[in-house]
């Protein structure tokens, strides 16, 4: 320990030189180190968020004719308030059907009618009234099911007079 | 008779290799740990079976809040710098030094570029107190188109990442697709969440 020794007092006059131990207490360093350790393993986040990659249209200029598709091959999702998603086939007097975000909604149609339907078409149309979760649910529902064409296209006032009109 | 010795084990235990380890891992997560710039708005995503881990540079953020407020963020200083630059020509403002300084080191703004020369000439407490109007984006006033622009001129090898929250309403997601969609954007990416139990 670290005491200074006198001269005078003891009896035998020799210098001692003291063997310090050359082995440190690491009980407070230790402690140190799990109390960082215990600080970063707790704020890092391990999940860095995930993309999905989106690819949009372009948009349709002037001149530029669409091609053809047959009807009765379009299936059309509209995103409405609430969670709803309203679906229904084809063009002409479509029986409009409601369903929700869950496996035996959606997903199970999705499948259901591309299993049925050869080179299936699904357009996608979110209403005012639906929020930013339900876009990407129903993206993410295509991934899923592996829908291979698929496209996200706005509203017509004709899609907002069916789901009126539908009352469900 | 031999007597029966007892052996008496030191009770200090050789520490080293422990500490060894605790300083490996200390190290570790010091050095993986990233730290999070305090956003203006707290966005909660939406969760997706998506796998693509979003890039760890040259992405361009746009964030959607909650109100349908809209924030605008690009990674790398340099390019930071050089976008005000270009932002400041384009709407005939002068930047100083200092606030070319402080814009390349923010996180996501929300300001209208007019206000932002007031904006960074604030006091870092003030400027997080503020509460941001978010960027315009609408047909009359589009400065989202400005800022995408003018950063994709800065960094050609920029991504773009759409970071709204799951409340958001649809028509301001809408807009923001649709200002991508103007400027030749067709492929971005939508920044989700892991999907909880799968």
């Amino acid at each position: 320990m670290a005491e200074i020794s006198q001269g005078g007092g003891k009896k035998d006059s020799k210098v001692r030189s003291k063997k310090t131990s050359t082995k440190i207490d690491m009980t407070p360093m230790v402690d140190l180190a799990f109390l960082l350790l215990t600080f970063f393993v707790m704020t890092t986040t391990l999940n860095k968020p995930q993309t999905m990659e989106i690819n949009m249209p372009e948009e349709v200029k002037e001149g530029d004719i669409p091609p053809p598709v047959n009807e009765k091959k379009v299936l059309t999702i509209i995103l409405g308030d609430d969670d709803k998603v309203y679906w229904y086939i084809g063009m002409t007097d479509p029986i409009v059907e409601v369903t929700n975000f869950s496996d035996e909604g959606i997903r199970k149609i999705l499948l259901k009618k591309n299993a049925e339907i050869d080179k299936m078409v699904v357009l996608i149309k979110a209403t005012d009234e639906s929020r930013y979760k339900n876009m990407v649910d129903i993206l993410d529902e295509m991934n899923i099911t592996n829908m291979k064409r698929y496209v996200l296209v706005d509203i017509t006032p004709v899609d907002k007079e069916l789901i009126k009109e539908s009352n469900l | 008779m031999g007597k029966v010795k007892v052996h008496r084990a030191s009770t200090s235990i050789d520490m080293t290799p422990m500490v060894d380890l605790a300083f490996l891992l200390v190290t570790f997560f010091m050095l993986t740990a990233t730290a999070t710039p305090d956003e203006p708005v707290t966005v909660d995503m939406p969760t997706s079976v998506s796998e693509i881990p979003i890039p760890d540079i040259n992405v361009l953020t746009i964030s959607v809040g909650k109100d349908g407020k809209v924030y605008f963020n690009m990674d790398g200083k340099y390019n930071r710098e050089a976008l005000l630059g270009k932002i400041g020509e384009r709407y005939n403002i002068q930047f100083t030094e200092e606030e070319t300084k402080v814009f390349s080191v923010l996180s996501s703004t929300g300001i209208p570029i007019g206000q932002l020369k007031q904006f960074l000439s604030m006091e870092r407490e003030d400027r997080s107190a503020i509460n941001q109007p978010g960027i315009p984006c609408d047909s009359v006033n589009n400065e989202l188109k400005d800022w995408i622009i003018f950063s994709r001129m800065t960094n050609p090898k920029l991504r773009i990442a759409v970071k709204g929250d799951s409340e958001a309403n649809y028509p301001v997601i809408k807009t923001v697709i649709k200002t991508l969609i103007d400027n030749k954007v067709f492929r971005f990416n939508l920044i989700t969440n892991m999907e909880k139990g799968v």
